[in-house]
C-alpha cells in the first residue's frame, strides 16, 4: 500500500454525487497536484483527507492506518487554506504558535520554530505585527509557516495561489517548490491552473466531475493526453475526429497523416490532438493541406491564428506574422500527432459537445 | 447662498434636539429644584438625591431592579448567544423560520406580550419576581441574538476548520477563534438586553404580581399618589445610566469600525 491510498472513496452533497468510487494513490515525499475545472471533486478530495469531510463509502489510509473515522485534530495533516484564514486577532507569532502551544511545546522550542518558519516563508522578523497590516502574499506566506511548523506528514495546499497577481503567483510557484524541498514532506495541492500543475507537480492527478481522467507527470499529461477532456484542459489543442487506418497511419479531413502511435487496431475511429504550436506553416502544396488564415492575434511571445482548412478551425502558435486572408499550407511532424481513443463516457460526450 | 443653507440646516438640528431633549432637561432642573413646586425655582439642592438612600419604598424598587434586570440580561445572553450559534449552523431556510419567530417579540406590541405572559405564568407558576425575569429573557434574547449573529455570519468557517487542523477540539477552537470574534456582540446584546429590561414598565406591570415593584412600576404608582421630587431624582439617575450604556455601546460600535480599516 502506498503512504496515502483513497480506496473507493464516494462523497455526495445531498442529491449531488461529488466522487464516485474514487482510488488514488500518493507516493511519500511526491509534489502531487489535484486539477480540474470548480466542480470536479479535487477540493472535496482533499477536504476528505483533511479530515473537514467523512466520505459516504470507502476508506481512507496513511501510512497504512485507516484514517477515516479520525477528527482533523487528530491527524498528521495541516492544511494552507485558500483564503488563509488566519486568526485575525492574533499577532503572527500568535498564529503561527497555535498548533505548538496545543503540543504543549516548550517556549524556547515555539520561539525557535517561528524564527526558523518566518525565515523559510522569507518574512523574518515580522513576528509581532498584526495581520491586518500584511498584503495578500504574505498573509499566504504566514499561513504556510502556521501549517508547517507542526511538522506535518502531509501538507495540504488548497489553490492557495488564487487570490494572488499572475505575477506574485509565479514567484510564489518557486518559492513553494524551494520550500517543499527544504522539508521534504509530501505536498497535495488543489488548483484550476493548468500552468501551475505542470509548473511545480512531480504528478498530476486530472479530474473532472468526480472521476480521475488522468494520472501522470507533467510531461505525460501535456504531451500524451489519455482522452479529449484532459487535451482541451491543459493547454490548447486542435482535436479533431480521424480514423486509424492502421499502425502509424491516420485519416482525417480527408487525408492520410503518418504517426507514431501503434496498437489502435485498423479502421478504428479514434481523436487526433494536434498542440497549435506543432503545426508548421508553410506556402501552399508544401504541406498535407492547404487553407487560408481567418484571423491573426498578436499575443506577446507569439501570434495566435485561426486557419480555416478542410472544413476544421485549425488553432495555431507561430512567431511569424501573417495577413488574414493569406494562403498558406500546413504540416505536422509525425511525433508531434497525438491519437487518443473516443471518450467513452457519455460524460466525455457532453463535455466536448458543450465546447 | 450656502450660508444660509447651512444655518437653515442647524436651525433645523437644534429644533429636533430641543423637542427630543427639551422635557428631560426639564426633569433633570427639576431634581435640583429646592421647592416642592413645579413652576417656582426655589434655589439649588442637592436634597432630593439625599433623600433617596432613606427612601424604603425606593430603595427596595431599586433591588428588585437590580436582581431582575442583571439576572434576566445574564441569561438572556447566555441563551441568544447559543441561538445565534444555532441559528448560524441551520441551512438557509431553517435558520430564516427561526430568525422570523425570533422577530415576533420585537414586533408585538408590549401590551400584547404582557397580557399573555401574564395568563401563561398564572396557568403554570404564580405572580411574582420569577415570572418577571422569565419575561424579560422572553423578550431580551431577540436583542442579543442580532447583535451576536451578524458577528459570526462574518466569521469564515475556514478559521475555525483552521483551528481544528492545526489541532484543536471543538471546544478549544471555539474558546480561541470564535468567542474573541463575536465577543463585541455578546458584550452589545447584553448592554442592550440590560437597558431593555431596566425601563421595561408595560410587560413588567402585567407580570409583576402583587408586592413586586421595579424602579419602572413604583414611579407609576407613586405618581399616581402626588408628585414627590425624589421621584425627579430617581428619573434623572436612570435617564443617565441608559445615557452611559448607550454611550459604552457606541463606543464599542465606534473602535470595532476602526479596527476594520
Amino acid at each position: 500500500m502506498e503512504f496515502i491510498q483513497y480506496d473507493h472513496v464516494s462523497k455526495s452533497y445531498g442529491k449531488q454525487l461529488v466522487l464516485d468510487e474514487l482510488d488514488l494513490s500518493v507516493k511519500e515525499n511526491s509534489f502531487v497536484t489535484l486539477l480540474g475545472p470548480s466542480g470536479c471533486g479535487k477540493t472535496t478530495t482533499l477536504r476528505l483527507l483533511g479530515g473537514f469531510e467523512k466520505p459516504d463509502s470507502g476508506k481512507i489510509y496513511l501510512n497504512g492506518n485507516d484514517i477515516t473515522a479520525l477528527p482533523a485534530n487528530l491527524r498528521p495533516i495541516n492544511t494552507v487554506f485558500q483564503k488563509y484564514a488566519l486568526f485575525p486577532h492574533m499577532t503572527i507569532e500568535e498564529n503561527i504558535a497555535f498548533g505548538l502551544k496545543i503540543q504543549k511545546k516548550s517556549k524556547d522550542y515555539i520561539s525557535d520554530k517561528i524564527k526558523y518558519a518566518l525565515k523559510l516563508v522569507n518574512l523574518d522578523g515580522f513576528e509581532n505585527r498584526s495581520i491586518n497590516s500584511l498584503s495578500g502574499g504574505q498573509q499566504q506566506r504566514i499561513a504556510i509557516a502556521r501549517a508547517i511548523v507542526n511538522e506535518p506528514k502531509v501538507l495540504l495546499l488548497d489553490e492557495p495561489l488564487g487570490a494572488l497577481d499572475l505575477k506574485l503567483r509565479q514567484s510564489m510557484q518557486y518559492e513553494l517548490m524551494k520550500i517543499k524541498q527544504e522539508l521534504g514532506i509530501t505536498f497535495i495541492y488543489v488548483t484550476h491552473d493548468q500552468e501551475e500543475a505542470l509548473t511545480m507537480s512531480d504528478t498530476i492527478v486530472v479530474m473532472n466531475q468526480g472521476y480521475i481522467q488522468q494520472i501522470g507527470t507533467p510531461e505525460d499529461i501535456y504531451n500524451e493526453p489519455e482522452n479529449a477532456f484532459v487535451a482541451d484542459f491543459i493547454g490548447e489543442s486542435n482535436i479533431i475526429e480521424g480514423i486509424m487506418i492502421k499502425d502509424e497511419l491516420v485519416s482525417f479531413l480527408g487525408v492520410q497523416v503518418p504517426c507514431v502511435d501503434k496498437g489502435f487496431g485498423t479502421m478504428k475511429p479514434v481523436d487526433v490532438v494536434i498542440r497549435p504550436e506543432d503545426v508548421e506553416l508553410d506556402a501552399p502544396g508544401k504541406g498535407f493541406m492547404d487553407g487560408v488564415i481567418t484571423d491573426c492575434l498578436f499575443k506577446g511571445v507569439h501570434y495566435e491564428l485561426d486557419v480555416q482548412c478542410g472544413g476544421y478551425e485549425w488553432l495555431v502558435h507561430t512567431t511569424k506574422y501573417y495577413e488574414v486572408g493569406q494562403h498558406v499550407s500546413l504540416n505536422v511532424i509525425p511525433f508531434n500527432i497525438q491519437i487518443m481513443n473516443k471518450p467513452e463516457s457519455e460524460d466525455e460526450e457532453v463535455l466536448k459537445e458543450d465546447d | 447662498m450656502t450660508k444660509i443653507k447651512k444655518g437653515t440646516s442647524y436651525a433645523y438640528l437644534g429644533l429636533i434636539f430641543l423637542f427630543l431633549y427639551a422635557p428631560i432637561l426639564v426633569l433633570i432642573v427639576l431634581s435640583f429644584n429646592n421647592s416642592m413646586s413645579r413652576t417656582v425655582w426655589g434655589g439649588f439642592t442637592l436634597q432630593w438625591y439625599f433623600n433617596l438612600p432613606s427612601n424604603d419604598t425606593i430603595m427596595d424598587a431599586l433591588w428588585t431592579t437590580l436582581r431582575i434586570t442583571l439576572s434576566s440580561s445574564i441569561l438572556a445572553t447566555i441563551l441568544g448567544t447559543s441561538a445565534a450559534i444555532g441559528i448560524n449552523r441551520m441551512k438557509k431556510r431553517h435558520a430564516a423560520i427561526m430568525l422570523g419567530a425570533t422577530n415576533i417579540p420585537l414586533l408585538n406590541a408590549d401590551i400584547v406580550t404582557g397580557i399573555s405572559l401574564m395568563l401563561l405564568f398564572t396557568r403554570f407558576t404564580s405572580l411574582g419576581e420569577f415570572s418577571v425575569v422569565l419575561a424579560h429573557i422572553a423578550f431580551s434574547v431577540p436583542y442579543v441574538i442580532f447583535n451576536v449573529l451578524p458577528r459570526l455570519q462574518s466569521m469564515s468557517d475556514a478559521c475555525l476548520e483552521a483551528a481544528m487542523d492545526l489541532g484543536a477540539t471543538p471546544w478549544y477552537a471555539f474558546y480561541k477563534v470564535t468567542w474573541p470574534e463575536i465577543f463585541p456582540g455578546v458584550l452589545s446584546g447584553f448592554l442592550m438586553a440590560f437597558t431593555m429590561s431596566l425601563d421595561d414598565f408595560t410587560i413588567t406591570y402585567f407580570t409583576k404580581g402583587a408586592g413586586v415593584n421595579t424602579l419602572s412600576t413604583m414611579l407609576y404608582t407613586e405618581l399616581r399618589k402626588g408628585i414627590q421630587p425624589e421621584l425627579y431624582a430617581l428619573s434623572t439617575l436612570l435617564f443617565l445610566l441608559a445615557f452611559l450604556m448607550l454611550i459604552a455601546t457606541n463606543f464599542k460600535s465606534i473602535n470595532k469600525k476602526e479596527v476594520a480599516r
